[in-house]
């Protein structure tokens, strides 16, 4: 998907003037958060538990290369095929390959961030295969041909009037009478098309939230039964997923996925947690008769190791983008990548490259609130702090920034000279702001002022006036 | 394929700064594998069994599943026949091979198929290998008894589960698998029937799975 | 006046340093003197260090920690032979007890010292709640107040009950709580320049809950916060007056608030 980080600015500005979006972030806010704040209040080990799942997944990834090789070994043991992908393009080429091995001319999907990350979905639009989205606000959003806004509601910036339009334009042969006015009647169409889909797909491709080596399985957590019928019913079922979702046995996985659903959409668990091991056995009346896992590295090997890993622990729950104020006030699209956010900020510069990024760590208060409910206890600001600085080291903090940081760091070094300055400064603010205590433009701060006043400096600075015995 | 496999791999290794591990440090990855240690589990798992069956109906109604408690196998028929009717549903369903000896005489007008679900099947019986009383989840496996379309395709999944089979905690319940040495294709936890929030985060009821679950407890 | 620390002449009373901070050196000189105050009725001898000027948060925060180093080393000189360092900032007090050990994690020299210095250092309500243990001198200050949470002094400090503690005994000062108080104004230091829309968007939704909430007076423990709160509200027109929390305790009635009236029409 085209890359967008560096336009953040504009993005942002354009989202900002956008009052449908404005609408959505703002129901956004009322409901997840408010939602996981009960069921975590009702939850008394829950800050032991993130204590718990951080370990897990630190010891995981401390011996990733073992529980991989353990993993495929079940993998195979149950009848599944493993496939390895460096990047995104093997990725791609491997998922086709099996497409057309196994005659598609359907595939439905499930949802998965990795899938849209390695870009498959370009792939398949630009080959024979008819791709059909089933988790429902990703169907929409293949309607509207856009890219996800959110994590796990990937159509949150689109009204029901929208997908009404959108559904009558895709949909051939519906009764234009028909209404599609509310929330219900989108929903049962969607259910009525989709269905067609699962029956007739010959591939079904799912993500996981989990990759468990003890047995080989792949866990799916969804709320629509989407991924179900997409896995249980094509012919293939092909898991894409990161490397990092692996964790060595299904206590790990348990212990992890109190956390998940809490977290994410503040429901105690999910509807359906689904574990599946390999294709359909000689004796089962239904399940996909081949079962593939493509693992896909694409950069995040080179993260272990390095001041990034602990990203490698993120169960992508959207917490952090439910409660952060830079994401409710912009939404995901600005983001210009898959992963909005604070996990996108610090996700998205790894994953891609710092120049083309650079804004996204550097789009934050640091107010801390991602940290406090991210259920992995990753180090979010401090991540996104080693982004700003690599950022800085090789040049992209911006001219005007590095000049105020150096004519900054000059005065703040040299105490005398900053009090000087400082007791000027004072005086010429004060003179600007005469009468009215308030300054209404300012050059150098301009971005301050656009919106906002400077209140005037009460007078002389602190340190002048207490050496002249003020007390 | 297995030169990639390699690669990533050793890229793991490198990153890591250590070679692959052998010996000793490995056997202790495959003890903690083979004894899978459990973690903290909630201390609302940990209640006394009437309790925990509370839980269990208290946890499933609140996640939108409907319960219905009869006292033995035999009033299962009666059960689903009256459900079907206060729902206003066909009296016909597809039932799971597993529960080929309920006597349906009790409940004649019911018209049952057994085995896999289809396109066209508007309700489906299967039986639940354990319910989790910490959410009020079901668990249900799959296999030639228990085909998984039951639990997904018709719009209305009724589930039989008996009273013994409730157990705290997810890892209770997957230990029961672990006893009877079975890795099914597949075992689905489901707590409720299908929703979305996709559309303006309204929460709609029945999307693509199951619109209805209807949970029938069995046993004293 | 009540004596609130130790009785004079039994223990030497702590030596405080108090670290003003840039912005209330610059913008709100009133801040510092109420934090003297403070300090002084709770037992303290205050001192301040003539040579102190930032606490390099700004090139710490841009990616600049070389810079943000040696600006810490003026603070660890200047302030190292105190008992404690008080900042009337969660902001600053978070990067200076919680970031600067991190800052020289690799410094075999300046790191000890530095970590036991950052060990030393603290956010005035916090320093005066969580260790002194004080008892404010009663101040009667009246009218409706609502209380911001800093992010910096909430979650890197817990700042949290400590401020409301203090202002709940204080006489004829009702505290209304805003929806929302934990969410941040969209200060962010460089944040707001760089980032001017969004930051204008973060800090409408604030004062339309501190507006919402039935007080009069907006209180802080940041003058980052405060300004670009009482910036906005100024432009909007709010009546609404923004005051440090240190002004409030201190029961400061002479210095008009930051902007606004306080008084609604």
């Amino acid at each position: 998907m085209n890359h967008t980080s560096d336009r953040f600015i504009d993005n942002s500005r354009a989202a900002l003037a956008n009052p449908v979006l404005q609408a959505a972030l703002a129901n956004l806010k009322r409901g997840f958060p408010i939602n996981r704040a009960e069921v975590v209040a009702d939850l008394p080990e829950f800050e032991e538990l993130r204590n718990v799942a951080r370990d897990i997944k630190d010891h995981t990834l401390d011996h990733l290369d073992v529980y991989l090789e353990i993993y495929e070994r079940n993998v195979r043991a149950s009848g599944g095929k493993v496939h390895w992908a460096r990047n995104a393009k093997e990725a791609r080429d491997t998922i086709m390959r099996i497409c057309r091995d196994a005659g598609a001319r359907t595939v439905t999907k499930g949802k998965s961030m990795v899938v849209e990350e390695i870009g498959l979905n370009e792939a398949l639009d630009a080959s024979e295969i008819r791709r059909v989205e089933t988790d429902l606000g990703e169907y929409i959003i293949q309607l509207r041909d856009e890219p996800p806004s959110h994590i796990i509601v990937p159509a949150v910036h689109v009204t029901k009037e929208e997908i009404g339009d959108a559904f009558r334009e895709a949909h051939e042969g519906l009764d234009p009478t028909r209404a599609l006015s509310e929330p219900a009647d989108i929903t049962a169409e969607a259910r009525t098309r989709l269905r067609e889909a699962y029956f007739s797909a010959e591939v079904g491709i799912t993500g996981a939230n989990f990759l468990v080596a003890e047995s080989g399985s792949s866990i799916i957590v969804t709320n629509e039964g989407n991924g179900d019928l997409t896995q249980t019913l094509a012919r293939t079922h092909v898991v894409v997923a990161s490397l990092e979702k692996i964790v060595p046995t299904m206590e790990d996985a348990f212990a992890i996925l109190r956390l998940l659903a809490r977290s994410s959409t503040g429901q105690e668990f999910s509807v359906y947690t689904s574990v599946s091991n390999g294709p359909k056995r000689s004796d089962d009346l239904d399940g996909p008769k081949a079962y593939h896992v493509v693992l896909v590295d694409n950069g995040r090997s080179s993260m272990l190791g390095t001041n990034q890993q602990d990203m490698l622990r993120c169960i992508q729950c959207a917490a952090c983008i439910n409660h952060c104020p830079v994401y409710s006030a912009v939404g995901g699209h600005a983001y210009g990548w898959i992963y909005p956010g604070p996990m996108g900020a610090v996700l998205t510069p790894s994953l891609t490259n710092i120049a083309a990024s650079a804004h996204l760590p550097n789009a934050s208060t640091f107010c801390g609130q991602c940290e406090q409910v991210c259920p992995m206890k990753i180090p979010l600001i401090k991540m996104m702090r080693h982004h700003r600085n690599s950022a800085h080291q090789q040049g992209h903090g911006g001219k005007v920034s590095k000049f105020a940081l150096f004519f900054w760091s000059y005065f703040a070094g040299r105490p005398a000279l900053y009090r000087t300055l400082t007791g000027i400064g004072v005086g010429v603010l004060a003179a600007l702001a005469i009468g009215r205590g308030r300054l209404k433009s300012l050059p150098l701060v301009g971005g301050w002022t656009a919106n906002r006043d400077l209140p005037a400096p009460e007078g002389g600075t602190f340190l002048t006036r207490y050496r002249r015995g003020e007390r | 394929m297995s030169e990639t496999r390699d690669v990533i791999l050793s890229t793991i290794r490198q990153s890591l700064r250590r070679g692959p591990i052998y010996g000793e440090a490995r056997a202790a990855l495959e003890e903690r594998i083979r004894s899978h240690p459990r973690h903290l589990i909630p201390s609302r798992a940990g209640q006394p069994p009437a309790a925990l069956i509370d839980l269990f109906i208290a946890k499933a109604r609140a996640a939108s599943t409907s319960v219905v408690e009869v006292s033995d196998r035999g009033e299962i028929p009666q059960a689903v026949m009256d459900y079907l009717a206060n729902e206003n549903l066909p009296a016909r369903l597809v039932q799971a091979p597993g529960l080929h000896d309920l006597d349906w005489a009790a409940a004649p007008t019911v018209e049952v198929r057994m085995g896999a679900a289809e396109k066209a099947d508007e309700a489906s019986l299967s039986k639940g290998l354990a319910g989790v009383a910490e959410t009020g989840t079901l668990l249900l496996v799959s296999g030639p008894e228990n085909p998984t379309t039951l639990n997904f395709v018709p719009p209305t999944h009724l589930v039989v589960l008996f009273r013994n089979d409730v157990v705290p905690a997810y890892e209770d319940a997957w230990d029961l698998l672990r006893v009877n040495g079975t890795n099914p294709r597949s075992a689905n936890f489901i707590t409720g029937p299908s929703r979305t929030g996709d559309i303006e985060q309204k929460i709609q009821i029945g999307v693509h799975g199951p619109l209805r679950l209807h949970l029938i407890l069995v046993g004293r | 006046m009540k004596q609130i620390g130790p009785e004079p002449g039994t223990v030497p009373p702590i030596r405080v340093g108090l670290f003003v901070t840039c912005l209330v050196d610059f913008f709100r000189p009133s801040v510092g003197f109420a934090t003297i105050k403070l300090l002084e009725q709770a037992g303290c001898k205050v001192e301040v260090p003539e040579i102190q000027t930032c606490c390099g948060q700004p090139a710490y925060n841009s990616g600049d920690p070389a810079t943000a180093r040696a600006v810490v080393l003026a603070w660890l000189d200047a302030f190292q032979d105190f008992d404690h360092v008080v900042v009337p900032s969660g902001s600053c007090g978070g990067m200076l007890s919680h970031h600067v050990p991190e800052l020289f994690a690799d410094d075999p020299v300046n790191g000890p010292r530095a970590k036991r210095l950052s060990e030393r250092t603290h956010e005035l309500t916090e320093f005066l709640v969580d260790v002194l243990r004080a008892d404010l001198v009663p101040v009667h200050r009246g009218g409706a107040v609502t209380y911001h949470d800093s992010c910096a002094g909430l979650r890197e400090l817990g700042v949290k009950q400590q401020p409301r503690g203090l202002l709940a005994k204080v006489r004829g000062l009702e505290l209304h709580e805003m929806a929302e108080p934990e969410v941040c104004c969209g200060f962010g230091g460089t944040f707001c320049v760089k980032y001017s829309d969004i930051s204008n968007a973060m800090v409408t939704n604030k004062i339309r809950d501190a507006e919402a909430s039935g007080g009069d007076t907006v209180l802080a423990g940041d003058l980052g916060c405060l300004l670009n709160m009482a910036g906005k509200a100024s432009r909007e027109g709010s009546p609404l007056a923004f005051r440090h929390v240190a002004e409030a305790l201190a029961g400061v009635d002479d210095i008009p608030p930051i902007a606004g009236t306080g008084v609604r029409q």
